[in-house]
């Protein structure tokens, strides 16, 4: 826990970036590579793809494996339903798509033939968020965790960058039953270390705050890191946590970042309505109540621009989480 | 009590024999019920008796195993028929059917596989059995396993745009282990097929999407076994069979009639009925 900054010494926003030699990097790249590492060692792995295997990089498998590799074409209802069907013969499939054609399109499959028939169908989806940028509302998956969440069986995953995608895909690889992860097309810091092993339901605390904790998920995580680096430097001890998997959460590392502090803020790229900050609220509400501010879209779609200029104006920003927590902690 | 059925069932009469046995553990097992699937569950009785005893290879005791043929009952609905014939043959206790859908039961509504042995997928939501038979086809296949894959949807069914796109990677994958029945009972819950939503002409709709298709009258058991010894034969493509059946087949008071789709048989209905099968 907390590895990094407890070495670093968390004061200042340089210490964080010090540790971060390496280049930005989008989560689906890590999945394209470990996808084909993980082909290689078992070949009860196999992949399916609706049409979009150079977006999501599958594409990579794909040529490695061709007779591993399924495209179902533009048909994602179908590729649920022959995933569930490769998984009853024993094999472990992961089925990519868009996360708003994976999980909207295809909602009743994943429900019947992934979840209720407790199928082991590892559904990686790419291009989650607000930063699927220029291709506008119809492709940015802003309720895709809300929708994968509600479902029983499911485990919900949203990796934080491409060291932790690389270490969820090999995890889940040896896991049976239903996931769900999320992953993003824009490039993005690699800010774990670069040791770090995830583990299904357990929270990476980076540091926790004794005034504020932002418990982040996704792309957010680095945005929640800057934030916090930018209150220190007010005097605000602003915690941050990547709660990487939203379901089963890890209620343990939430209700110590909430004893430890006066404000949870909660911080992710997606719809503020069902997602980690529902997630979050549904658990303190009942445990142990103290105020939540929630960071995400703000039950509105989205629209074209560069991802930049679409977290600035869906206030996905770290001024907007440092804002939120001195006016959180102002009251 | 545990009823065993061994081996491969061949002869015509053996199989209309059991095909009778089944129809009445349906009509015990709804009026029982109180509500569940009538029609349906009559209409597709043959075929799925053909299937399940003329062809398919299975060891009750041991439900998942690697060797075993498979069969998906896309059409949930009529769960009634597949527990029938799953009871009978041997995976779980005959009085057991009298519990479907009470509230401790593991026989659900519609069929569940995390709670009935020889249930391959939960089915219930129409449209999807194809896709995951079209999956498991593709598994077999990479582990050079010769099991085939059985898979029964409704007419109604078919109106689902999902089986076309299962239909399609049928065909694009050339999985000739595959062997899909429509059971073409001509009725929905609105009403007639043809006139809630046309699907013909339908034999020529498999076809365009690259099927071998038969067409059959599906009560008549030699037609139907004749029918599936043929879909084995043929390589390189998947087939389908257009198996014409009425729906409530078996009951003349319930043949063909629309409102017996989700309408279970009262007391007096089932005495009548169960006389009437003999
Ligand atoms: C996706 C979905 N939509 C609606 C229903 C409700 N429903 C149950 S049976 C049925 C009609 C099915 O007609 P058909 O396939 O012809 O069945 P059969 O005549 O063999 O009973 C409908 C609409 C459902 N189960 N699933
Ligand atoms: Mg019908």
């Amino acid at each position: 826990m907390g590895e990094r900054t407890q070495e670093s010494g968390v004061r200042s926003q340089k210490s964080e970036e010090k540790t971060n030699a390496l280049p930005s990097k989008a989560t689906r790249d890590a999945y394209g590579e470990t996808l084909l590492e993980l082909g290689k060692k078992r070949n009860d792995i196999v992949v399916l793809d609706a049409d979009l295997s150079g977006s999501t990089k599958t594409v990579k498998f794909a040529k490695a494996f061709p007779e591993r590799f399924f495209n179902l074409g533009v048909s994602e209802q179908d590729m649920v339903g022959t995933a569930a069907g490769l998984a009853i013969t024993g094999k472990v499939p992961f089925a990519s798509t868009f996360a708003i054609f994976e999980t909207g399109r295809a909602w009743d499959q994943i429900r019947l033939v992934v979840c209720y028939s407790n199928t082991n169908v590892k559904l990686v989806a790419t291009h989650g968020g607000i930063t699927v940028g220029e291709d506008g509302a119809s492709h940015q998956a802003l309720e895709d965790i809300a929708l994968m969440r509600a479902l029983p069986n499911m485990t919900v995953i949203v990796p934080a960058d491409a060291i932790e995608t690389a270490s969820v895909i090999n995890v889940i690889a040896n896991f049976t039953g239903p996931v769900y992860v999320r992953l993003g097309r824009a490039k993005v810091p690699q800010i774990m270390p670069v040791d770090y092993k995830f583990e299904i339901g357990r929270a990476h605390v980076f540091s926790q705050g004794k005034d504020v904790n932002i418990i982040a998920a996704g792309i957010m995580v680095d945005t929640a890191l800057k934030a916090s680096a930018m209150l220190k430097n007010e005097g605000i001890d602003a915690g941050v946590i990547n709660m990487s998997t939203i379901k089963p959460l890890d209620e343990k590392a939430v209700l110590n970042a909430a004893k430890n502090s006066r404000l949870i803020i909660t911080a992710e790229e997606h719809s503020i309505i069902g997602g980690l900050g529902g997630a979050v609220c549904e658990f303190l509400s009942e445990n142990y109540p103290i105020p939540v501010k929630r960071i995400g879209i703000k039950d509105t779609f989205g629209c074209s621009g560069s991802p930049d200029e679409l977290l600035k104006l869906y206030e996905l920003t770290p001024e907007a989480i440092a804002e939120t927590a001195r006016e959180g902690l102002r009251k | 009590m545990t009823q065993k059925t061994a081996g491969k069932i061949r002869d015509i009469k053996t199989l209309e024999g059991i095909a009778k046995e089944i129809r009445k553990y349906i009509l015990r097992m709804l009026t029982e019920a109180g509500s569940g699937h009538t029609g349906g569950s009559l209409s597709a009785a043959d075929v799925a008796v053909a299937i399940y005893f003329s062809k398919m290879n299975f060891n009750p005791d041991n439900p998942k195993l690697k060797e075993r043929d498979r069969f998906i009952l896309s059409k949930g609905h009529a769960a009634p028929l597949l527990y029938s014939v799953l009871a009978k043959a041997g995976y779980f206790d005959i009085e057991t059917l009298l519990t479907l859908r009470k509230i401790d039961s593991s026989l659900q509504g519609h069929p569940c596989c995390e709670t009935v042995p020889g249930v391959e997928i939960s089915t219930g939501s129409l449209g999807q059995g194809l896709s995951v038979a079209n999956g498991i086809a593709l598994g077999l296949r990479l582990d050079k396993n010769p099991a085939r894959v059985f898979c029964i949807t409704g007419d109604g069914e078919i109106q689902e745009g999902q089986i076309w796109e299962a239909a399609m990677t049928a065909a694009h994958y050339k999985l000739d282990n595959i062997c899909a029945v429509v059971d073409n009972n001509g009725l929905q819950i609105d009403g007639p097929v043809e006139e809630v939503m046309r699907i013909a002409p339908v034999h020529d709709k498999w076809t365009a999407f690259g099927w071998n298709v038969i067409e059959i009258d599906g009560h008549n058991m030699k037609e139907i076994l004749a029918a599936l010894d043929k879909a084995e034969a043929v390589k390189g493509k998947p087939t389908v069979i257009i198996a014409h059946t009425v729906k409530g087949k078996g009951v003349s008071f319930f043949e063909g009639k629309v409102e017996y789709h989700g309408l279970a048989p009262s007391r007096e209905e089932l005495e009548k009925a169960l006389k009437e099968i003999g």
